[in-house]
């Protein structure tokens, strides 16, 4: 630019800019978990000063329960059971899973919000800040959990194989949950708003909950669906966590929900980290 | 300290920056003033590790950004126009934990936290959430936050952008403390005026470009030190420019819809004397005439031809991929 030309084009290097050199920062590897529990704690304190939030999400799957057993559960039949202990371990499955989406929708927030950059600009572990979103949202999980097996109480239904493999029952659906939250961090770092992170957290999670056993059992469906239907991991882990509380065969549902959630996590923890290295 | 080669990023069809030239030595202020959308943002991002930059370097400290991210990002501090705390979490939570994060433990982090909210006049408010905040006391509350960490530089993306002129000059006190102390501040601006206030040294940079470099003085005497403004009624226009041409110490600039006529003045006030004398001499009697201070506009006038959003690129992505607001407007 001419008019540049008279001032001069670029800074005077100064004596003053000799440096003395820096010495290499290294995170160290324990550093992933101590600052993501750091995360970890700032999202829980978040959840616990906005209770709203949480009373909200957890009206929803009351209503489904409420929805379920006293509106639609009398025209299902399902074989061998009641069916509101043949829907309580599904709801729980639906409880987890529709949980896991809140990691999308809080890391969206934080996006929006800029904290994301101070958090990016600090010379803290990659992974942490996603590691405790996920990790904020399983304790979340567990309490919304234990609250629908209180509201399932209140319904009429019942654990019926025991104390130990009902404690299994609640784990593997918070594995699942958990493992599922990975795919919800990837969702919320690439969408542009918190609206559209529900909106598209929803979207995969919908057909996933509906086209499986979690209400019912899939032996009605056209017989496309049911083999959809029969070998992904939500049937797997709402059967599995019906095995473990009401008893029946369980090993091939739960080695299939945990390798279901391995694998879930294995692929879309990298991706998830990957994204947010990008920015 | 903070050193630029060459460094350009694209967005798509959008150049934030071309080819971007700039040195910072230790322990200045430099500022760099543009309008929305110049690219300073997008500079910024790549100084803090936001962003790669596509071609050239950039080293803070002699640490290059790329090669060594984490290191680099234990030198520097980052605030800016978008308030980046925590609203649910109180001031003191907000500082303890980025102290946390800076791996100063639990400690230092506390203390470090005591003696940023002091030091920002925010200890009576510590233990509220911030989302009680004012937009100010977040603003200082973020600039808090990057101080924890004691950085050796300190990068301010717009840190007065949408303040009150009170809070602007409480912002400046602090900055001007920070630099006393030794820290070598980048500040990015849209206000000629803040630059002036606080750099020692300042970069004019517009479409991704640096268009001048100087101090403060150096760009002000480039544009005169004032301006002289006359307006007239529009069939007196031509008249009026001619009548005044040997005045002031650069070309006038002659707004034709408004018929007003700007004139660089060195001298301001025999200037305007002269000027006095030639219209009344000529029996022109202006709408209004007057001097004034150089805005950011006339900087973009002097050293560009066109005035600031005339024609200008649309905002790159990446200098606020999502739709953030400034600080302090969801109240």
């Amino acid at each position: 630019m001419t008019a540049a030309s008279t001032v001069s084009p670029a800074a005077p290097a100064s004596p003053a800019a000799e440096v003395t050199p820096v010495k290499p920062v290294k995170v160290p590897p324990s550093a992933v978990f101590v600052d993501a529990m750091i995360v970890a704690r700032r999202n829980l304190i978040r959840i616990a000063r906005t209770p709203q939030l949480l009373i909200f999400a957890t009206i929803q799957p009351v209503m489904f329960v409420l929805l379920f057993r006293y509106v639609f559960g009398g025209s299902i039949k399902v074989p061998g059971t009641t069916y509101v202990d043949y829907l309580i371990p599904g709801i729980i499955v639906q409880t987890v899973v529709f949980g896991a989406t809140s990691t999308a929708v809080g890391l969206s927030q934080d996006m929006s919000k800029g904290i994301i950059d101070r958090f990016r600009s600090l010379p803290m572990a990659r992974s942490a800040v996603l590691a405790g979103r996920t990790i904020a949202d399983l304790v979340r999980n567990v309490f919304v959990v234990l609250l629908m097996i209180v509201v399932g109480t209140a319904v009429g239904f019942r654990f019926h194989n025991g104390f130990l493999p009902a404690v299994a029952a609640v784990l593997v659906a918070l594995l699942l949950g958990y493992c599922l939250s990975w795919v919800f961090a990837l969702i919320g770092l690439s969408v542009p708003d918190p609206e559209s992170a529900q909106l598209a957290g929803f979207l995969p999670i919908f057909p996933l909950v509906f086209a499986s056993s979690v209400f019912t059992t899939i032996n009605s469906m056209p017989g496309w669906l049911q083999a959809f239907a029969k070998v992904q991991p939500i049937t797997r882990a709402a059967n599995a966590v019906r095995a473990l509380t009401q008893g029946g065969a369980v090993a091939t549902n739960l080695i299939w929900t945990i390798v279901w959630s391995l694998a879930i996590i294995s692929v879309f923890a990298p991706l998830a980290v990957r994204r947010y290295r990008k920015g | 300290m903070i050193e630029v080669e060459n460094v350009s990023k694209s967005f798509g069809q959008t150049h934030a920056l071309i080819g971007v030239d700039m040195s910072v030595p230790a322990g200045t202020v430099q500022g760099l003033l543009g309008p929305n959308g110049a690219g300073k943002t997008t500079l910024v991002r790549i100084l803090a590790t936001l962003l790669a930059p596509d071609s050239g370097r950039a080293r803070i400290s002699g640490v290059d950004v790329q090669h060594d991210p984490n290191t680099v990002r234990s030198l520097i501090g980052l605030a800016g126009q978008y308030a980046a705390v925590d609203e649910t979490l109180t001031g003191r939570e907000n500082l303890v934990m980025v102290g946390r994060l800076y791996r100063l433990g639990s400690q230092l982090a506390k203390t470090r936290a005591e003696e940023s909210l002091e030091r920002l006049g925010l200890v009576e408010a510590a233990d509220r959430p911030v989302k009680t905040y004012s937009g100010g006391m977040r603003r200082r509350l973020d600039l808090g936050a990057s101080l924890v960490g004691r950085p050796q530089v300190l990068i301010l993306d717009e840190p007065t952008t949408g303040l009150d002129p009170r809070t602007r000059i409480d912002m400046w006190s602090f900055i001007r403390d920070l630099v006393r102390e030794g820290t070598t501040v980048l500040l990015t601006t849209q206000y000629l005026e803040e630059a002036d206030e606080l750099a020692d040294h300042i970069v004019v940079i517009d479409r991704g470009k640096v268009i001048a470099s100087g101090t403060s003085d150096e760009l002000k005497s480039r544009l005169g030190s004032d301006l002289l403004e006359v307006q007239v009624a529009p069939e007196n226009l031509d008249r009026t420019t001619a009548e005044l041409s040997g005045i002031g110490c650069d070309k006038p600039s002659i707004d034709t819809v408004a018929s007003r006529i700007t004139i660089p003045v060195c001298d301001p006030v025999p200037d305007l004397m002269a000027a006095l004398r030639a219209l009344d001499t000529a029996g022109i009697v202006p709408k209004d005439l007057g001097l004034r201070r150089p805005s950011l506009d006339d900087v973009f006038l002097a050293l560009t031809g066109r005035a600031v959003g005339e024609d200008e690129p649309e905002q790159p992505p990446a200098t606020g991929r999502r739709g953030r607001q400034p600080a302090g407007s969801h109240q």
